[in-house]
């Protein structure tokens, strides 16, 4: 674990990035500190582009390899950018034997959206979520991070319908 | 007071009493002595990971089975390295590793000289009872010496560990995880516009399989060179 | 901090609660929050204030109050009064009935088994502290255990308690507490580490958020204890970042730890340091397998290796270290502040002490239950879970998360402990619990634990990587009617194949849910087997 002293610019001037340098700084650019940047860098930027990705390899001094390797093998990480609305369903098992699946279904059906896929307009994200622990609730959706549950399948799919016509 | 004697230990291999040193695996053991435990993730000179599980052996008694690769005997050990249980577990994963990917052995430029094809042979495979997964996979040929066809790989993750422990380059990677695990270079970068790497080969050569191959090569003419290796073996040992 | 002066801390918070009549508690964790609890407790402080009741009812936030179902709940105190599905507009009424007459359609029975029937140590405090406050945890004995292991034990003796108490690893596998501290002790090491794991991944489970949320400094003062005992100087606490408000309490947690003393250099005066930092998971089951969840914590993909050596003699950084549950480090203060032979009293014979549960599916009274170990599997089904609602019949109940199995109808009577658990194919693990009724399907069951274990194999050995992905394949052979006699022996061998011959406990554990299924449920398979053609017969 040695820390660099070489300072490397981030990818362009925007002023975000020093919050991902704070990061970096509060863990003394050790390598040990990769995943805590990547969740910096999403939680700044919403995603993680190939520029930070290579500004942390440099900065961390870690093989782009092994960068790679890290960002890909969690699943919370967007190696991509996510829609302007993100709607995510828990698939926890108390989710699922409450029907989850159907809405997997209906996302599909109504969106033409797979777990993981954007609407080409880039206004809506759908994701799974493996088990929020809110299983009291099931089934469990989160709109926009707002957790809603507890209601059936059909007035789940109400309750998307009208929340994706929100802002039309 | 320990002498170096005294860490010694002696225990039976299938029945017969064989010793190793404190620092000595089962499967250098068995392959002092010739007695063959097929591996495909393993090779002397680099870590052992005991990932591909075909050299499990069991520790009779408790039906426990250890990879050989990275496992020590211990004092009295009676291990076990060939039964109708382990030839069928082996079997098994040699045929999962066939469905895994698309293994044609007839257009392989590695056929006659893959580890995969001789151990398979050796197991007796016949036939592949699960369903072929049919992945698809582009070949990437941007290297101007080598190619790497993800058709063939077995994820042994030997490229891997030869380039980040021996070479000390680091370029290769994994990137996924699960049944979606590749191995890449660097950012997942076209081979050949790798930064990173310094054409050393030593992946090409250590891949047990034709998925790293040297480019111009026809079918069956990609035999790899491991003279390097005992070299590696010796470095390691020497203490790096 | 002496124990006099926390003595003190603790009598002054009680002082200062007692000087009202009311105590109002509005559950905070993530399950009644997302039905707008922050609302309620907004609307009771503004009305508390306008009624000019400052001085006579206290307002709180609170952890989890157990029966998740009927959140957002309210409690209010001395009264006993437990109320179900608030609304920032029952409020007016809710004040208006102080001291009176409770609001009955809005009561809860407390006389039911679902509270009766439960046992706390782990969530002793849940529902009664704030957890953002340490002064609130202080004055329910809070960090007393730390004071008293400090001043009056050695490491050994500390050991020696847990040890005496029986307690076994609530992460799952049941590997005993004391064994593990006092290996990690024993191991040679110039810096040692103390690991919380609260890396949750079991789909259904949610015992340790709900108790990070409700009481992190349990949680934490079982980590100083556990770091004093092994002489670790450094502690993590790997959580889920899909936990944010764990996270946040968490960290609020150590924050106040340090400032009063009881994290830093020289804790309480004496010779001992220790520090803790958080580091979040992104997103990969697998690193709740201890192996995996230190590479994690180094930065790395969280790939398990192999074992030996043991976490205990080598683990984070090539140092000994100590991995132990969110549930495993919360019941220590409570067997250090009464004893061991105190937690042994509860349980069976190799099961002791209580078992947080998050009891979810098909069942009435879904929610977080704590009970002694040994109570049987009927008794939380139908007891304290009210049984299967909406009259439909109860088919199985599922435990142990993909690790575990389906346990049938005739088996309800098993006393939940982890030797009887694991005999019948399923397993303790860290304890969810969801009931399954007539209308679900076994294989479809099976294959959604299949599908979950195939995505988060981290593809290491080829067994899991490929075979979890064979078994999915063949069950879907099944749901489609298309499976032969074949394919039912071949899921039979590669049930096998993975249990015996994958590296890591996750991979060797990821059949469970398919061998438990074909062990209870195997007429479903077999009714699922089509008939082969006569074209395939004369082949």
């Amino acid at each position: 674990m040695v820390a660099t002293t070489r300072k490397v610019n981030p990818p362009d001037g925007d002023r975000r990035w020093k919050i991902v340098e704070a990061t970096m700084r509060r863990h003394g650019y050790a390598s040990t500190a990769l995943i805590e940047t990547l969740h910096s860098i999403q939680e700044t930027f919403g995603f993680v582009s190939r520029d930070a990705l290579n500004y942390v390899a440099e900065s961390l001094n870690i093989p782009p390899a092994k960068v790679f390797g890290v960002a890909t093998f969690y699943n919370l990480f967007n190696l991509n950018p996510v829609g302007e609305h993100v709607f995510s369903l828990c698939t926890g098992t108390a989710c699922y034997v409450k029907g989850a699946g159907e809405i997997v279904d209906f996302m599909k059906e109504e969106f033409g959206l797979e777990p993981g896929q954007t609407t080409p307009d880039g206004k809506l994200t759908f994701m799974v979520a493996r088990c929020v622990g809110a299983c009291g609730l099931a089934p469990v959706m989160i709109l926009d991070g707002e957790v809603v549950g507890k209601l059936s399948v059909e007035e789940m799919k109400a309750k998307i319908r009208e929340w994706v016509n929100h802002d039309k | 007071m320990m002498t170096p004697t005294a860490t010694v230990k002696t225990f039976t291999i299938d029945g017969k009493p064989y010793s190793a040193t404190e620092d000595e695996t089962i499967l250098d053991v068995a392959r002092e002595n010739g007695i063959d435990i097929p591996t495909l993730c393993h090779l002397e000179g680099i870590l052992p990971t005991g990932q591909c599980r075909l050299c499990m052996v069991e520790i009779q008694g408790s039906g426990r089975l250890v990879p050989a690769c990275a496992t020590k005997p211990e004092e009295g050990m009676e291990i076990v390295t060939d039964n109708p249980r382990l030839r069928n577990y082996r079997k098994m994963i040699v045929e999962l590793l066939f469905s895994e990917r698309n293994h044609i052995c007839a257009v392989c430029v590695s056929n006659g000289h893959c580890e995969l094809q001789s151990v398979a042979q050796k197991l007796g495979v016949n036939h592949v009872r699960f369903a072929y997964l049919h992945p698809r996979f582009m070949l990437d040929g941007s290297h101007p010496k080598y190619e790497v066809d993800h058709n063939r790989c077995i994820l042994c993750g030997r490229c891997v560990r030869v380039c980040e422990e021996i070479e000390g380059a680091h370029t290769r990677d994994l990137r996924n995880r699960g049944i979606r695990t590749m191995v890449i270079t660097d950012f997942d970068t076209p081979w050949g516009e790798s930064p990173t790497c310094t054409g050393c080969g030593k992946c090409v050569h250590v891949c047990p399989t034709g998925a790293l191959a040297e480019k111009g090569k026809s079918v069956a003419e990609m035999a790899k060179r491991r003279h390097f290796l005992p070299y590696l073996a010796l470095r390691r040992r020497g203490g790096k | 901090m002496t124990n006099e002066e926390l003595v003190t801390i603790a009598e002054k918070e009680q002082e200062q609660q007692k000087q009202y009549r009311y105590r109002i508690m509005v559950c905070s964790s993530t399950g009644c929050l997302s039905s707008r609890s922050d609302e309620i407790l907004a609307a009771l402080e503004s009305e508390v204030k306008q009624r000019g009741l400052e001085n006579e009812v206290f307002v709180k936030k609170v952890g989890c109050l157990g029966l998740c179902a009927a959140g957002p709940i309210v409690s209010i105190q001395p009264d006993g009064i437990l109320y179900r599905e608030m609304t920032p507009e029952d409020v007016p009424a809710i004040l208006d009935r102080l001291g009176g007459e409770p609001l009955e359609e809005k009561l809860i029975d407390t006389s039911e088994p679902f509270f009766t029937r439960q046992k706390k140590n782990a969530l002793e405090n849940a529902g009664v502290v704030d957890p953002e406050r340490i002064e609130d945890y202080i004055a329910s004995g809070g960090y007393s255990a730390l004071i008293k292991v400090l001043t009056e034990l050695n490491p050994a003796e500390v050991i020696q308690e847990v040890q005496k108490s029986g307690l076994r690893g609530r992460g799952g596998a049941g590997y005993p507490t004391g064994l593990k501290w006092s290996t990690v002790a024993k191991a040679e090491g110039d810096q040692k580490f103390v690991v919380c794991n609260a890396d949750e991944g079991d789909p259904g489970a949610f015992m340790d958020r709900s108790i990070l949320e409700s009481d992190p400094h349990r949680v934490l003062e079982g980590m100083i204890v556990a770091a004093y005992a092994v002489g670790a100087s450094q502690g993590y606490v790997y959580v889920r970042a899909e936990y944010p408000l764990a996270v946040k309490r968490f960290r609020i947690a150590i924050r106040q730890a340090e400032k009063m003393g009881f994290l830093g250099q020289n804790i309480c005066g004496t010779p001992f340091s220790f520090k803790v930092d958080v580091r979040l998971g992104a997103g990969a089951f697998v690193c709740g397998e201890e192996t995996a969840l230190l590479q994690s914590v180094e930065g790395n993909r969280g790939m398990p290796r192999l074992r030996p050596p043991y976490p205990a003699q080598s683990g984070l950084f090539g140092k000994p270290t100590l991995v132990n549950n969110v549930e495993t480090y919360a019941n220590i203060p409570a067997i250090l502040r009464n004893g061991g032979e105190w937690f042994a009293q509860t349980g069976t014979e190799k099961s002791k002490g209580t078992k947080v549960f998050a009891l979810t599916g098909k069942v009435k009274n879904t929610g977080l239950i704590e009970v002694p170990m040994g109570i049987t599997l009927r008794e939380i089904v139908y007891e304290i879970g009210g049984g299967v609602p909406d009259g439909r019949k109860f088919k199985a109940v599922q435990t142990g998360g993909p690790s575990g199995g389906c346990i049938p109808e005739n088996l309800l009577d098993t006393p939940v402990d982890y030797e009887s658990l694991k005999a019948l194919g399923s397993m303790m693990g860290s304890g969810g619990m969801i009931v399954i009724d007539d209308r679900s399907d076994m294989i479809d069951v099976a294959r959604y634990f299949m599908e979950f274990s195939m995505e988060e194999s981290c593809g290491k050995c080829v067994p899991c990587r490929v075979g979890t992905v064979q078994l999915y394949n063949l069950l879907g052979k099944f749901q489609r009617k298309e499976a032969t006699e074949e394919d039912l022996q071949t899921l039979e061998e590669l049930c096998d194949l993975v249990r015996n011959a994958s590296l890591c406990g996750l991979g060797q554990a990821a059949p469970n849910p398919i061998l438990s299924t074909l062990k209870y449920f195997r007429e479903e398979y077999l009714a699922k087997i089509r008939k082969p053609s006569p074209v395939e017969e004369e082949a």
